[in-house]
């Protein structure tokens, strides 16, 4: 019976074989379409900028390589525009918020922590309670074994000192003292350039929103580049939000070439000496090769105008363990600079990104707390933790 | 990757071979495999919990089968309990007797509720319906739109009589959803829609407002059935939303979400557990036709990181000739004797299996392999057949007597490029080297066997009882590059002597 399963892997593997092959070429056709820096013919054929453009913008150049994207600058007057509220403030409210979805985690690890003896049944409870959090059995076995260890050695009995203690482990955990800037710094003739990526439906536009306002609010300028040019009304959306926070979105026509939307306004942002260009990427399963390799491209093209200087990945706090095997393509295919991790006011935990950090090193750097345009927060290593033991 | 349970359980079973009957302690040992598998699958706590004291009790009393190894017998009853629990069997969408039928829609924010309801939508105008869209996601920026432009694609009405939270409408009043909801269901019935689907907007289930809106719009167009989304990534926190929304708003039936891509899918398993509703639908990819009916038994398998592969068994059995395909094997060992000729004959042989698609879905944890995949199609296979029949007996047996002026005449008997010919020639050269290694690593007679030996090396090192990375071995020495990893456990060496009428064998390798 083996042999009917290897004759039909058999089959499938030369018929990869072939396909391989008809897919290289495929791509390699698609490539040889794409008009990265040059002029080609291309350009007739792309969906004609609309009459939108908006008047404050400088007339794009005729030669544009690529089709010249639908400007629309924000109403600057319109009274739509909100003041963004003080970062400062929002680590408060970041512990507020995780605070709400008052996790069984804590209460749960100090209460077995209470006890008059840690026996086996009681380590089991502890590493439980982590993965209930979406730590994960590797990870959460490490922190457990870890945590066993210093109790032993130091002989912690009191539920304050254990608490202090498991604190400490999972801090240690996410990476202390890891370095969680976010590199939105221009350079002296060049925008920085922040790429945001992840899986379907994570909160990658609304980071975006989310994030340009941040930025407007320390006084720097912003442009959006909406290379979502797949998802019905995704550029839409990411405009609405640039409207909201008073940044300018560079849109290409529906199913346009996202890297050529990503290059424009990267072009853009340097021609109006902006700040930050914040591009957003179309949600994208880390499984679909032809995806991702668009995604890689996206990135190469950008960087012809300068280096990308931030490819933050966006995980959804209810990611199960399948969080981990999406940053680790994520990070193989654009090397990614930090996580944002979203959607923390709800219940889950967002544990997977003890995991990711453990494997891949990549830190989290930034917090999603909600819908609302001021719901984004640094990442705290401390405030996480505490937020999150209660 | 995750190893799968098999291999978990294979490991745990290396020192038990030939017993009776199962010890308490190899129950132990086998549960707490099942756990971390389940676990690793994303299945929550609880319910890793309750299915494993069901199948500790099953397990204790079960004889030892002289056909099946401890290992496969565990899976077996592992895959049972899961079938049974995921729902046995699917249930329809129950139609309203007087029209229209009104569906809900529920989840959490991006669990893929908008692209469903152009789904369904599709789907049901393919059956005959005449679906209304209702956009009563008034919430995030442009979800309107969104449901708009899916309703054209889909070719279905869309009701939304607010822009909802857009660029243009952020300074107007604020939509009522409730009653954009309400207007539609009547709407419907003036125009003779006889579904409506509502898109509601995404909410958490800590969210008392948003899950008051939810009930209130639930109590304005009394659903006959209401849809919970869930995304397939979703780890454990599956059980809290479900009882969240179970709670505040109630659903009829289940929608998992991107099932296109590699997360085992453990929270199909939670949900099930923890609200007992059947799970209806399969979502699974960004166009709107990448929708199915949910299969338990598939779900089990994925679940357990094996594949569907007693269907697949099943069909290659039923396609294959078992003499012809062992006389293949053993030429594929040697690596030159494979022909064109035995080419076409196996891919001729794989065609009779149905579609490419669906077998290639069967198979386990492919990744990215299966992806590109995906993208031949039957007719790659008919004009790659056309190739080789455009060929002289001579050529198909010795692939390299094909030159350049041979090449030219094969084209142009084919109807297809020089170029084509070029690479259908050039990557069998290729496959037929990659096979010889697989043949290998699988332990057929008459090839290199060092993968087993180091695969046997590793599961001794492994003692049971042990938690996380030591019960791990290397997985990857194991297989060639590019072979899927389930691939690994599937096809064993095959014991001589065995009784070979139980299919289950095959997906257990035996050292
Ligand atoms: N509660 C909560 N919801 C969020 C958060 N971030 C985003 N969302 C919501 O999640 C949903 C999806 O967000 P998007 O920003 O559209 O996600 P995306 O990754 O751009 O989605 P695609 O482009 O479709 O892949 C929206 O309903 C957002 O309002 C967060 O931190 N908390
Ligand atoms: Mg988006």
């Amino acid at each position: 019976m083996e042999y009917v399963i290897i004759a039909i892997v058999v089959v499938v593997v030369a018929a990869a074989g072939f396909l391989g092959a008809g897919v290289a070429r495929t791509r390699r056709a698609k490539m040889a379409r794409l008009p990265p820096s040059s002029t080609t013919g291309e350009t007739a054929t792309l969906p004609n900028p609309t009459e939108t453009v908006a008047p404050s913008i400088d007339s794009p150049t005729q030669a544009l390589p690529i089709p010249a994207p639908d400007v629309e600058a924000p109403d600057l007057e319109a009274p739509a525009l909100e003041m963004p509220e003080p970062t400062a403030n929002r680590l408060i409210r970041l512990r507020a918020r995780l605070a709400r979805s008052q996790s069984t985690l804590g209460k749960g690890l100090l209460a077995v922590l209470g006890r008059d003896r840690l026996d086996e049944r009681a380590w089991e409870d502890i590493e439980d309670t982590l993965l209930q959090a979406d730590v994960g059995v590797a990870s959460a076995g490490e922190i457990v074994q870890r945590l066993r260890e210093r109790t032993r050695v130091l002989g912690t009995r009191t539920p304050g000192d254990l608490r202090a203690l498991l604190s400490e482990e999972l801090v240690a955990a996410i990476g202390a003292d890891t370095d969680r800037t976010l590199h939105t710094f221009p350079h002296a003739d060049a925008p920085a350039v922040v790429l945001v990526v992840g899986v379907n439906g994570t909160g990658k536009t609304t980071t975006c929103g989310k994030l340009a306002r941040v930025l407007i609010a320390d006084g720097h300028s912003v442009v959006l580049g909406a290379a979502d040019t797949f998802r019905a009304a995704a550029a839409d959306q990411l405009q609405t939000w640039g409207a909201k926070v008073g940044a300018r979105t560079v849109r290409g026509a529906a199913g346009a070439d996202p890297a050529s939307v990503a290059f424009e306004a990267v072009r853009m942002g340097t021609e109006d000496h902006v700040d930050v260009v914040l591009v957003d990427t179309a949600g994208r399963l880390h499984t679909k090769t032809g995806l991702m390799d668009e995604l890689g491209k996206i990135k190469r093209v950008v960087q012809r105008q300068g280096p990308v200087d931030e490819t933050l990945l966006v995980l959804d706090a209810t990611t199960g363990q399948n969080g981990l095997t999406q940053a680790r393509v994520f990070a193989e295919v654009v090397d990614c600079t930090g996580i944002v991790l979203t959607k923390l006011d709800g219940t889950a935990k967002g544990g997977i990104v003890f995991a990711v950090q453990r494997e891949l090193g990549v830190p989290v750097k930034l917090v999603g707390l909600g819908e609302g345009a001021d719901d984004l927060a640094p990442f705290e290593p401390k405030a996480f933790v505490d937020a999150l033991l209660g | 990757m995750f190893d799968t349970l098999s291999e978990r359980l294979e490991k745990a079973f290396t020192s038990l071979r030939g017993k009776g009957r199962l010890s308490d302690a190899d129950i132990d040992a086998t549960c707490r495999e099942i756990r971390i598998a389940l676990l690793e699958a994303d299945v929550a706590l609880p319910a890793v919990r309750q299915f494993i004291g069901a199948v500790r009790e099953r397990a204790g009393g079960a004889e030892v089968s002289k056909a099946l190894n401890p290992a496969q017998q565990v899976i077996k009853i592992v895959n049972e309990e899961l079938v049974e629990i995921l729902g046995g069997e699917t249930r329809r969408l129950r139609l309203a007797k007087s029209p229209p039928t009104v569906i809900m829609l529920a989840g959490l924010q991006g669990s893929g509720k908008t692209t469903l309801a152009g789904k369904l939508g599709q789907w049901l105008k393919a059956q005959g319906h005449t679906p209304l869209l209702i956009a009563a996601d008034l919430q995030r920026p442009n979800a309107v739109t969104q449901l708009q432009v899916v309703g054209q694609q889909a070719g279905v009405t869309v009701f939304a009589p607010h822009p909802g939270t857009a660029e243009g409408g952020i300074s107007g009043p604020p939509g009522d959803p409730v009653a954009v909801a309400r207007d539609g269901v009547a709407e419907a019935q003036r125009r003779m829609h006889d579904i409506v689907i509502v898109d509601t907007a995404g909410r958490l289930g800590v969210d008392t407002q948003m899950m008051a809106q939810a009930a209130a719009i639930r109590d304005a167009v009394d659903p006959d059935e209401t849809l919970y989304v869930v995304d397939a990534m979703i780890g454990q926190d599956a059980v809290t939303t479900a009882e969240a929304f179970r709670d505040g708003v109630g659903f009829t039936g289940v929608v998992l979400s991107k099932l296109d891509g590699d997360a085992r899918g453990g929270a199909a398993l939670s949900v099930r557990f923890v609200t007992g509703t059947p799970i209806l639908f399969a979502s699974t990819g960004e166009q709107l036709s990448d929708f199915d009916i949910f299969h338990p038994e598939r779900m089990a398998s994925r679940i357990l990181g094996m594949g569907d592969m007693l269907t697949l068994i099943e069909q290659a059995e039923a396609s294959f000739d078992a003499d012809e395909a062992q006389r293949m094997a053993g030429k594929l060992a040697t690596g030159t004797a494979f022909t064109l000729e035995d080419f076409l004959e196996q891919m001729m042989a794989l065609k009779k299996m149905g579609p490419l698609s669906n077998v290639l879905g069967m198979l386990p944890g492919m990744g990215q392999m299966k992806d590109q995949l995906a993208q031949v199609d039957d007719s790659d296979l008919d004009r790659t057949a056309a190739i080789i029949r455009s060929m002289t007996p001579g050529e198909r047996e010795d692939p390299k007597l094909i030159n350049g002026s041979r090449r030219a005449r094969v084209a142009r008997g084919s109807g297809v490029s020089v170029f084509e010919v070029n690479q259908l020639v050039d990557r069998f050269f290729e496959a037929r080297k990659m096979m010889a290694q697989m043949a290998g690593s699988m332990g057929l007679p008459g090839a290199r066997r060092s993968n087993r030996k180091n695969a046997r090396k590793s599961t001794r090192g492994a003692k049971k009882g042990k938690k996380g990375k030591a019960v791990r071995g290397p997985t990857a020495a194991r297989v060639p590059a590019g072979l899927p990893p389930g691939m690994g456990g599937m096809a064993g060496g095959g014991m001589p002597g065995q009784p070979m009428p139980d299919l289950s064998k095959l997906k257990f390798p035996k050292q």
